[in-house]
């Protein structure tokens, strides 16, 4: 399964093949990281928010793991909870993570704050979260370096300056002077990126890093994340709307529909052959397999809320195989080969 | 040297330039004084942009990161002043404050920012943030209020019930969502959209992008569309403006576009289009030197990339011709 010869989890593909009827579902694998059945809840004065309501899924050395999803599925606060960033009324309520094998969920801050940013890193979908607007841009990322190792300013100048070349950024030393509001959109989240890469960490979460980004800075950003995958082994969480980045970058495929991953596997198997009927909506949407001019295939109808969300499956009122059973809860199935889906009726065949 | 729209224009921009310098300080003028080799920083973001846009027309505005799109575009939704030349809306200025003509094109031309955090105010409530504007300018009244913003709310896909909340309490593809619903809330005639689908899935992204469409047809809308995404700007547009370092250097109808692209630099823009089909690629770093904007190349700014580049790309700006009618480009290939 691997390209390059890496070691994987993965069975060999005739233990695989075996795979056309559902079997239960085996505990997800990896030993960079191993998330079971999170659930992290806003307690807002509405209601309770159940934004990541049942998420597993596991991340082994060197895997890059594409993480998709509808717009408010939670996959940002599923990050947050990796990342032990889930600020109050959030709350995480249930479930596990594991990074290399140590329990992250009710490890106190200081711990915490050990891992985040030289172990986990994340590059976080609105630069400015990453970036302090009233700092210039070499003292905060000099300062990030020296907040972990001990190395002194002028080798942690380098650095930075090594790391702002690698994500594209031109005159690296004049920038390093500058402001974040003197940079482009894309520029501040390119610094975001330079940040994350500075202590070359052992996973990074990068939510929607390439979302503003033209396709030609964008192929270096993925060039460097995937020699840094290959060469040090760091494990890599890509959340991202859009299936072409996964498609060309990630190994496996998680997607996550209103807090719940409702299927996950090999990027191609995912691509060529969607199960849950969302996955296959969504690949439906791309614009480049719609003619110009014409409205796009949209999904019919609303994301549900996540407010007091009623039970069974929640792509219920929007899925056009949906049956009685599905006002019950899916069952998550295994189709071989860490192939799973959630859902009673999943298609068997690949999008038309 | 202006490319011709199908139908009058709405909006003009006439040689627009903006420069931003960065001032030295007190001790790095003395430095220089006593011979240091110490410049003020002056990035030249756009540079003498004539751009005509038709009434009803979708005008995709393509390039590179930080080669001046958001620059522009806030220069012609009047936020930003140029450091030179004209932003005509109807043919009257929109830089002269104080007459009324100007007062309206602030209303009638909308920005959907790229950074939708940065542009929405923390402490206001997401309805006062998309219902304020119109009350304000008196396109509803106080008893309307409540339906009004559950309407726009409502087109642009978001939950009405969560109204009372605050932008924070979004995620990143809802507070964009926001912005689109403020921006649409007063009944614009000209949007700029700065990336304002990017953070979207693709099943949201064509809902927002179809009720673009339908209230292009519906109200006549114009659209400045800016975005890194072809597939969408291929989608969406009947003209595509090509930019690079601050110079448009590409712009004619979509299709002609994407068929044959004249520029060596939209040329090497298309073949990079990731696709759906391309599964486990090998990523390039980009080849040759990224340019500066605080250093442009000589020249043709795009020599030290082009595979065609000769002598004279070295020493000559390519002037933005017209190659057939209504398709410029900015390449010495063409003489
Ligand atoms: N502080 C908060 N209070 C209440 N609800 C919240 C809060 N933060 C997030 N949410 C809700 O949790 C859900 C999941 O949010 P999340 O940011 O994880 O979505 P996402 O999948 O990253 O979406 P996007 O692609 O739009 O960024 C959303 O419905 C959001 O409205
Ligand atoms: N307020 C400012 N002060 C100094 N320089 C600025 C300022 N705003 C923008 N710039 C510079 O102007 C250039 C163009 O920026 P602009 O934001 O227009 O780029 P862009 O094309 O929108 O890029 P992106 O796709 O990354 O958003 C950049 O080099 C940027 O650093
Ligand atoms: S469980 Fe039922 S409603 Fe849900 S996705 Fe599957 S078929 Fe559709
Ligand atoms: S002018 Fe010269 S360097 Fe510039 S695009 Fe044309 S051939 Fe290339
Ligand atoms: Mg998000
Ligand atoms: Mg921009």
């Amino acid at each position: 399964m691997s390209r390059d010869g890496r070691e994987t989890r993965y069975e060999p593909a005739d233990a695989c093949a075996s795979a056309a009827g559902a079997a239960a579902v085996t505990r997800p694998a990896g030993d960079t990281l191993i998330v079971e059945d999170l659930q992290t809840w806003f307690f807002t004065k509405a209601g309770v928010v159940k934004a990541v309501n049942g998420v597993s899924f596991g991340i082994s050395k060197g895997e890059v793991m594409g993480l998709v999803g509808e717009s408010g599925s939670g996959k940002s606060v599923t990050g947050f909870s990796v990342l032990g960033i889930v600020d109050p009324p959030g709350e995480i309520v249930g479930g596990s993570i594991r990074f290399q094998g140590r329990e992250l969920v009710g490890l106190d801050e200081i711990a915490m704050r050990q891992i985040r940013g030289s172990r986990i890193a994340m590059i976080f979908q609105d630069p400015m979260m990453t970036l302090n607007p009233v700092l210039r841009i070499d003292t905060q990322m000099i300062e990030a370096i020296r907040a972990h190792a001990r190395v002194s300013r002028a080798a942690a100048y380098a650095r930075a300056r090594e790391v702002l070349l690698k994500v594209g950024i031109a005159s690296p030393d004049e920038r390093l002077k500058a402001y974040p509001h003197q940079f482009s959109g894309g520029m501040r989240q390119r610094v975001a990126i330079a940040i994350a890469l500075l202590n070359e960490p052992d996973l990074i979460i990068a939510d929607e890093p390439t979302t503003a980004l033209d396709v030609t800075i964008q192929a270096q950003i993925l060039y460097e994340a995937q020699k840094l995958c290959r060469e040090t082994g760091t494990a890599l969480i890509w959340i991202t709307h859009d299936l072409t980045v996964v498609a060309g970058l990630a190994d496996r495929i998680c997607v996550m529909y209103a807090g719940r991953d409702v299927e996950q596997g090999d990027v191609d198997a995912v691509l060529d052959h969607p199960m849950h009927p969302y996955t296959f909506g969504l690949i439906g949407s791309v614009p480049s397999r719609n003619r110009r001019g014409r409205p796009l295939h949209q999904i019919p109808g609303m994301t549900p809320s996540l407010l007091n969300l009623p039970p069974g499956c929640a792509f219920r009122a929007r899925c056009d195989r949906a049956s009685d059973e599905c006002h019950r809860e899916p069952p998550v199935l295994e189709y071989g080969c860490d192939r799973r889906a959630r859902c009673f009726h999943p298609h068997f065949e690949g999008p038309s | 040297m202006s490319d011709k729209p199908a139908s009058a224009p709405i909006l003009e921009t006439r040689g627009v330039t903006k420069r931003f310098v960065k001032h030295l300080d007190l001790a790095a003028k003395i430095v220089r004084r006593l011979g240091a080799d110490i410049r003020e920083e002056v990035v030249q973001a756009v540079e003498n942009v004539d751009l005509t846009i038709g009434q009803g027309e979708v005008v995709g505005l393509v390039g590179e990161s930080g080669c001046g799109k958001s620059t522009l575009g806030r220069m012609v939704a009047g936020i930003l002043g140029p450091t030179s030349g004209e932003i005509l809306f109807r043919g009257a200025s929109i830089l002269e404050s104080g007459n009324t003509q100007a007062r309206e094109a602030a209303l009638k031309v909308q920005m959907i920012f790229q950074d939708p955090f940065a542009s929405l105010n923390p402490r206001m409530r997401v309805a006062d943030i998309v219902g304020e504007a119109p009350l304000i300018h008196g396109i509803i009244s106080r008893p309307e209020f409540d339906d009004y913003v559950d309407e726009v709310l409502d087109r642009c896909g978001l939950d009405a019930s969560f109204k009372r909340r605050y932008p924070h309490q979004f995620s990143g593809g809802q507070r964009q969502r926001i912005g689109i619903a403020r921006a649409l809330a007063v009944k614009p005639e000209f949007i700029v959209c700065d990336e304002s689908v990017a953070a979207l899935d693709v099943s949201i992204q064509a809902q927002i992008l179809n009720l673009f469409m339908e209230l292009r047809e519906g109200l006549d809308l114009t659209y400045l569309f800016i975005s890194h995404d072809l597939g969408v700007v291929e989608h969406l547009s009947d003209r595509v403006v090509i930019m690079y370092l601050g110079r448009v250097v590409e712009s004619t109808t979509t299709e002609a576009l994407f068929d044959q692209p004249n520029h060596p630099y939209t040329q090497a823009l298309l073949r990079e289009v990731p696709r759906l089909e391309s599964r486990h690629s090998e990523f390039l770093p980009i080849k040759g030197e990224i340019p500066s904007p605080l250093d442009p190349p000589s020249g043709c700014h795009f020599h030290p990339r082009c595979p065609h580049a000769m002598p004279r790309c070295r020493s000559e700006t390519p002037l933005l011709k017209e190659i057939r009618p209504g398709w410029l480009s900015a390449c010495h290939l063409n003489d």
